[in-house]
This record gives structure tokens, sequence and C-alpha cells, in this order.
């Protein structure tokens, strides 16, 4: 069940995902260390693997496995 | 791709030489033989593990109440299947990036995954029937303005009237339920990328019904 009052941005964000076109969980897989050594690189990481944001935006499990590698990598230095 | 992305182009990574010889000198060592082959596995295994720990231990909160050794467990195995994974498919590895960035999100992934359906092993999924009914109620303040939430009741009645009952019950226990898409994916005996489409359609139906695509 939903608790009480949860964010109604966030729940429609949920229901309507992003709008622009994105990855697929595998190919945001297979490409979710380009992307993140591009962020870190300073790159134009969304030009360098288009979609991959919107892709981010609109699956929690992809994107907290995005945040933890880069998180890693940072930590690493 | 799940949308209409004509192609992922992906210009050359500014790629270091030092990059790619290091990338070089782990593919050499992983596809030796004898000793250089098992210590190159060994310190691959140890980054793993490393990988490993630092998501489980960024997952800590799901885990409360795990005992230090199912969590030391659980990292092992992790490295353990990551390093299976990375072994199988060292030939896909295309020198776009770090070798070891490629590598840790193997590791990453699998306890990602371990930890998320740990934290529901216990759990029934939350497939309410009546969930998108209470829907505005749960989340409209009596402050919202009419426009959010005529908005959020064109969505609930798109849901109700123009997709299909899986699609319903995907979207119902991913987004209003937050299950996790590997558990769901487990417990349906499919896969997140099935589930993940499932779920674009049905969010593309909806975007299309209320007119959010134009």
């Amino acid at each position: 069940m939903t608790e009480p009052r949860r964010s109604r941005e966030r729940i429609m964000a949920g229901l309507l995902g992003p709008s622009g076109a994105e990855l697929t969980c595998e190919e945001c897989f297979d490409l979710l260390d380009v992307y993140v050594d591009s962020e870190l690189a300073g790159e134009h990481a969304d030009e360098h693997v288009p979609g991959m944001r919107e892709h981010l935006a609109g699956c929690p499990a992809c994107a907290e496995e995005h945040d933890s590698l880069r998180d890693l990598l940072t930590s690493l230095g | 791709m799940a949308g209409s992305v004509p192609t992922v182009w992906r210009t050359t990574a500014p790629a270091t030489v030092d990059r790619e010889a290091e990338a070089r000198v782990w593919l050499a060592a992983l596809r030796a033989t004898g000793e250089e082959r098992e210590d190159a596995t060994r310190r691959l295994h140890d980054l793993l593990l490393r990988a490993a720990r630092h998501e489980l231990n960024r997952r800590r909160a799901m885990l409360a109440g795990t005992d230090r050794e199912t969590i030391d467990d659980l990292a092992m195995e992790s490295a353990d299947d990551a390093l299976t994974a990375i072994l199988a498919k060292l030939d896909d590895y295309r020198f776009e990036s770090r070798f070891t960035t490629w590598a840790y999100k193997f590791a990453i992934l699998e306890a990602a995954v371990r930890t998320r359906r740990r934290a529901w092993q216990e759990r029934e999924l939350p497939m309410d029937p009546d969930a998108w009914t209470a829907l505005p109620a749960q989340t409209l303040g009596p402050a919202e303005d009419l426009e959010n939430r005529d908005r959020l009741r064109a969505v609930i009645e798109a849901v109700r009237t123009d997709l299909s009952p899986h699609q319903r019950e995907v979207l119902g226990a991913l987004v209003l339920a937050e299950v996790p898409i590997d558990v769901l994916a487990e417990r349906l005996g499919t896969t997140r990328g099935a589930l993940y489409k499932t779920l674009h359609d049905a969010r593309r139906k909806l975007r299309t019904v209320i007119g959010a695509d134009t």
C-alpha cells in the first residue's frame, strides 16, 4: 500500500515516466561504465550516451546502480 | 532502445593511452594460464569484493537486522558471481571505459540485486486492486490546485480504462507499492528488462491518453 500523502509529483513521475526516448535496462547496464567514466571526466556524458539520462530518471534500480558506481569511483579517487 | 532514439552514437571516448594499456594488461593476464591468470583473477576478485561491500554499505538501511556474517557472505557471493560473469564476457569489453569501471559495475549489480531481494524475502507483493481508487486521497493535499487534481484523476482513469491487466499490475507494483524491479521480476518469473518494457509501454500509453507527449 502507499503511505499517506506520498508526493504527488513523485507518483506522477513514476506513472508517466520520462518523455524522451530512453535506453532499455540491458542497454543501460551495457553502457553504464562508459557513461559514468564520461561524467567523472567532465565530458558531455548525455551526448556521449543518448537516452541514458532519461532511463535513469525512469528506472529507480538502474539509477541506484549508477549512483553507486559513481560514488565508488569518486571514493577511490 | 525502449523509445525511439534511432541509434546510440558514441564518439570515441578520449581514452588515454594509460587507460587502454591498463586494460590490455588486465585482459592479457586474465586470458593467460597458470600463475599469471590466478594472480590476476585474485586481484580482480579483491576489487570486486570492495565494490560489493561498497554497495552493501550504501544499502545498509535495507539490510537492517542482518548480521555482519550474512552481509559478508552477500559480499563474497556478489564478488564471486561478478567474477564469473566478467570472465565469461571479456570479449565484450570495448575499451570505452576503464577496465576496472567496467568490472565494478558487475559487482554492484550483483550486490544491489541481492540486497533488494533479501529486503523483500519475507514480504508479500502488495498487489492491491483498490490502490488506484485510493490514490487521489493519499496523494492530494487539501491545498492542491484544481489542475493537479484533474491531471492525476485523468491518469488514474487512463490506468483503469486504457491499460491491460498486466500493465496495471506491473505499474501498480513498481510505482505505487515501490516493489524493486528485480524482486517483481523474480516473483513473476520474468526478467527486469521485460518488466521495464511493460512499464515503458504503459507509461507511453498514459502519456498519449492525457496528452502529455504533445
